[in-house]
């Protein structure tokens, strides 16, 4: 093989979004064939198991985060059209949610303040510094709305990013077991649960358990964006960070 | 066509939003202000147009694909999270236990409270 024509080519590769783009779906899609051939395990999360692959190619290549994110951009980009487009789950179980708005209500303020006063006060306990803890209080809205928060409140949004990522695969993980020890079998009160602690990739787990526990937890992580991004930024007023 | 009506539809949106939150200077993020107004805009008009609904279930049906790049963004924080890697991971596992467990209860327990009689039996579908 001629060397330099290689080089050539891995110069022009590296400066163009499109190999950044094409690894993150090729990654994506051997992730959720692994997950399919797991039989569904939550131990093989698509975004574990992808993020794992990526970043074990891009220190092997040499790789930086902002050359890949040239084209990740591009998928990392529709997170905003995403959360604009769950005002449709939302609109088409609104009946469900009027029978339903008291304790709804009542459980998305309580989840809220609860997600982000115990990190906040886990992480102050166990010595993080301010910067952490703030980074952390928004880890369990969707991720554009918890970076948007996290640069408001003076946490680093990119970090603020992984931490909701990483909350999202916990709560999706063990999730279902932990409805299973509480004994609780109403998929209304599952997917509310999913989709305040854990958001978007809680809710994707939430639509294979069923597609009432999904909407549930699509509607849940869509009314606790809403509420996180008005009670957290004056809860950390309020605990004078 | 259909498709790209719809995905036209969630950027306008998307972008109104972003807008009215800068000019209003709003403590909210802009997506989350477009989605209350399309919400807004499906009660008003009491349907949802087939290209929006096409749309949006393509995007959250892999909505986890959307969260894969943010996630790699981890390789350029390993410092970080190699110095205070016992607050971050202890108060994130522990903080996600606690607030699933919390909600779940306070669902279970004001749903029992708040359910009338007649719709105790079994849920109505629509």
């Amino acid at each position: 093989m001629n060397e330099p024509v290689i080089r050539d080519i891995w110069v022009y590769l590296s400066t163009s979004p499109l190999l950044g783009l094409t690894i993150t779906l090729v990654a994506y899609g051997l992730a959720y064939r692994l997950y399919l051939k797991s039989n569904s395990s939550p131990l093989v999360n698509p975004v574990v198991t992808s993020v794992a692959m990526l970043i074990a190619l891009l220190m092997l290549t040499g790789t930086s985060y902002e050359e890949y994110f040239e084209g990740g951009q591009f998928v990392h980009f529709l997170l905003g059209p995403a959360t604009v487009a769950l005002a449709v789950p939302l609109y088409q179980q609104f009946s469900r949610l009027r029978q339903l708005w008291l304790p709804v209500s009542i459980s998305l303020v309580c989840g809220v303040v609860i997600a982000a006063g115990s990190s906040i006060g886990l992480a102050w306990m166990l010595g993080g510094s301010t910067e952490i803890q703030v980074s952390l209080a928004p880890k369990s809205a969707t991720a554009p709305v918890a970076m948007g928060i996290s640069e408001t409140i003076g946490g680093i949004p990119s970090l603020t990013a992984v931490l909701v990522v990483a909350t999202g695969i916990v709560g999706a993980v063990l999730g279902t077991k932990l409805f299973e020890w509480m004994r609780i079998t109403d998929d209304s009160v599952k997917g509310i649960a999913m989709g305040v602690a854990a958001h978007g990739i809680g809710t994707a787990r939430a639509f294979q358990v069923s597609s009432q526990m999904g909407a549930f937890s699509g509607l849940a992580m869509a009314l606790s964006a809403f509420a996180t991004a008005l009670i957290v930024p004056w809860l950390v007023d309020l605990l004078g960070i | 066509m259909n498709f790209l009506n719809g995905i036209t539809l969630l950027l306008v949106y998307q972008l109104v939003g972003e807008v009215t939150v800068r000019l209003l200077s709003l403590p909210i993020p802009g997506p989350v202000l477009g989605m209350v107004m399309l919400f807004l805009t499906l009660m008003i008009r009491g349907a949802t147009p087939e290209p929006l609904e096409n749309a949006s279930s393509a995007l959250l049906s892999h909505l986890s694909l959307l969260f894969v790049p943010a996630g790699v963004g981890m390789m350029s924080h390993f410092g970080r999270i190699a110095d205070e890697w016992l607050p971050i991971t202890l108060a994130l596992f522990l903080s996600t236990i606690i607030t699933m467990v919390a909600t779940a209860g306070i669902m279970q327990v004001t749903s029992r409270w708040f359910s009338s009689p007649e719709d105790a039996g079994g849920q109505r579908d629509e």
